[in-house]
């Protein structure tokens, strides 16, 4: 998994809320058994004008420039939300995004975002309005600035929000790590606590 | 310590404590679906890893299978053969219990688990789907994954996982005729909005909740994602054993009482905290349908399609214009009476035996609407065969439904089958989304009962005025 440090790079505002993984990526787009090839898919219904076809709609703001480049998305609050294909996740990720900023994620998408290293920040609505509405005036060279070391949203005015995420989660992005790794080193502990739920619950195994 | 049912289960599954709020937890129970299940074998196997107890790991053909009668590994979605095929050497290498096309234990994973006994009170279950929370209804702690959190806990029985906080929804009083548990449902997002549960994992309880059937219970928990929450669960009870009890993997003889008893003390202390609570009087509530793209877009099938004037907030009035137009509604219309074009009985929302029956208890002697396409897919084989049995299949078949083969089916476009451009669709499913049971496709979210009285009429209908 790619490491995740600093970043500073255009973003994207998809200002509307309860943004689904449906939209993110709709079913018929992902046909293969594959995490890869995912990206031509990604807002297939916003990006295209007629389902099924590669024809861009121009309105579509990912369709147009500078935000083709973009590496950060804005959202409205519940982005993410519905099914937990990490398939959007994945769509996101090869397109090139590394960063989302919401108001809230939906609870199994914002996992999938940082087990595949992209790191989903939370901020209140109206600094996430605020930074919408910056990007708008000039999108080119009002770029946002992410220090994930120091848990940092920097506007492109200079101003700075401070962000949360697990710690486990900040290592894991900060490092580049895999959970099932980390994971399998807690081995003896699984093993123990299944030799001892088996005694206590022996209906199970 | 008082503690919730929530944290009495999460107490037990407890490996480590990680830190700030994170666990490492212990997952008794995994189902896969060719879907999802596929790609997180798949990763696993390309990773070098194994899968670590192969025999709590449960695999069954849902999703991208065709429901048409005398189906094979072929599908109407391109590409679907893939899934299956794959799904099946990896589940067969892997050595995990496989419920494959053909096998009368096949159909939709969250139908399949509670009627096979997989899903028991108390356990910790996982899928790869979003949905897995509906087996809260039996009292197990249960919740969606991602396909690589899929591979974590296949790998170690174990996930990280970020404790939530804790709900109370009580309902309170007798369910008034016509409204059955997926209005309630329905009526709690529709109050508290879509993200009303987000960070919270959710206690159904109350009158008329202990009412209700375990089937029913399943119905509420299944839509506890709809609410945005991380799960529901109801506590078990009586009725619940009684639905356990005898099932296929069930524990029986001695370990059955040790079951129960162990079981009997899942119910939250009578001072435990809750980060939060609602209360909602079942008597207020009629049969809801919903209106718009969000499954909060509902109200009454009494009520009216909201003017979006009337939303003070910028954002929402957005979204409500964006779905009146997707929907093609105008502001003012009365719900019932909207002419709709389909109408789909299934999902792992309403497709189980319960739902089935009420719905033919509408459709007896009674006949869909002139050039409605109405279409009945029971959510198991098991199911199947067992409203055959007691002639359901006749009752859907004589009033103008198709009678399928289980699994998701229209539930979800995935690429094949579809209720087409534009066409209206009322459907006992659980998503309205756009484009979620086809291109530009119109859902409308009902109970099964709902569903089949506008199929009878050709337009939303409110169950309580067709005549007995
Ligand atoms: S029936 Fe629909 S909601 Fe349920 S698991 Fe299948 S696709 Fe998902």
């Amino acid at each position: 998994m790619e490491k995740f440090s600093q970043l500073t790079a255009i973003a994207a505002p998809i200002m509307r809320i309860n943004i689904d993984t449906d939209a993110i990526i709709p079913s018929r787009e992902m046909k293969r058994v594959s995490k890869i090839g995912l990206s031509d898919g990604l807002f297939a219904g916003w990006r295209y004008l007629k389902p099924g076809s590669r024809e861009e709609n121009p309105e579509f703001i990912l369709n147009q420039e500078p935000y083709r480049q973009a590496q950060i998305l804005l959202s409205g609050a519940n982005f993410g939300c519905g099914s937990s294909r990490e398939h959007a996740v994945w769509a996101l990720s090869e397109w090139g995004i590394r960063c989302i900023i919401a108001p809230s994620f939906g609870a199994i998408f914002s996992g999938n975002c940082v087990r595949n290293g992209i790191l989903p920040i939370e901020l209140d609505n109206e600094i996430v309005e605020d930074l919408a509405a910056q990007i708008k005036t000039d999108p080119e060279g009002n770029k946002i600035s992410i220090d994930l070391p120091r848990l940092s949203v920097t506007a492109p005015d200079g101003t700075s929000y401070p962000f949360s995420i697990p710690p486990a989660d900040h290592e894991m992005l900060l490092q580049g790590l895999d959970s099932i790794a980390i994971t399998q080193k807690r081995d003896p502990d699984i093993l123990a606590f299944q030799q001892r739920d088996r005694q206590s619950r022996p209906w199970l195994y | 310590m008082n503690r919730t049912i929530i944290e009495k289960i999460w107490d037990t599954h407890c490996v480590a404590d990680l830190g700030d709020g994170s666990y490492l937890i212990y997952i008794d129970r995994i189902f896969l679906h060719e879907r999802t299940g596929s790609i997180a074998l798949k990763g696993l196997e390309e990773a070098g890893r194994v899968v670590r107890n192969p025999e709590h790991v449960f695999c069954t053909m849902d999703h991208i299978v065709d429901t048409f009668p005398g189906r094979t590994d072929r599908t109407t979605m391109p590409g679907g053969t893939e899934f299956i095929t794959t799904t099946r050497e990896a589940a067969l290498a892997a050595g995990i219990n496989l419920f494959d096309l053909g096998d009368d234990r096949q159909g939709i994973v969250h139908v399949v688990s509670p009627e096979q006994g997989i899903a028991l009170p108390g356990v910790t279950l996982v899928c790869p789907d979003s949905h897995t929370c509906t087996l809260g209804g039996l009292g197990a702690l249960a919740w969606g994954i991602g396909s690589t959190d899929g591979e974590h806990a296949l790998a170690t029985k174990t996930l990280v996982v970020k404790k939530p906080r804790t709900m109370r929804v009580s309902f309170d009083g007798a369910l008034p005729y016509g409204v059955t548990a997926k209005d309630l449902i329905l009526h709690l997002i529709g109050r508290h909005t879509a993200s009303g549960g987000v960070g919270f994992a959710i206690e159904f309880c109350g009158q008329t909740i202990r009412e209700l059937p375990v089937e029913a219970r399943l119905t509420l928990c299944n839509m506890a994602v709809e609410f945005g929450a991380w799960t529901g669960i109801v506590a078990p009870d009586d009725t619940t054993f009684e639905y356990v009890r005898g099932r296929p993997y069930a524990p029986a003889g001695d370990q059955w009482e040790l079951a129960v008893r162990h079981w009997q003390s899942l119910r939250s202390d009578p001072e435990a905290r809750f980060d939060r609570e609602i209360r909602i009087d079942s008597r207020d509530i009629v049969p809801q349908v919903t209106w718009g793209t969000s499954p909060q877009h509902e109200t009454g099938i009494d009520g009216r399609v909201p003017d979006p004037a009337d939303e003070p907030d910028a954002n929402k009035r957005q979204s409500v214009e964006r779905a009146l137009d997707y929907m093609a509604l105008e502001p003012g219309t009365p719900l019932e009476g909207i002419p709709i074009d389909a109408a789909f009985i299934g999902s792992c929302t309403n497709s189980r035996l319960s739902d089935l029956r009420s719905a033919a208890q509408v459709l007896e002697g009674r006949h869909v609407a002139p050039g409605i396409k109405a279409i009945c897919v029971p959510g198991s084989s098991r199911v199947k065969r067992a409203a055959e049995d007691e002639g359901l299949d006749r009752i859907f078949t004589r009033a103008g439904f198709e009678w399928r083969e289980s699994g998701c089916s229209m539930c979800f476009f995935a690429g094949g089958e579809s209720f087409g451009d534009r066409e209206r669709v009322v459907t006992s499913t659980n998503r309205n989304f756009e484009n979620r049971q086809g291109p530009r496709t119109r859902s409308h979210l009902a109970s099964p009962t709902t569903v089949a009285a506008s199929a009878v009429r050709g337009c939303l209908t409110d169950v309580r005025t067709l005549e007995n």
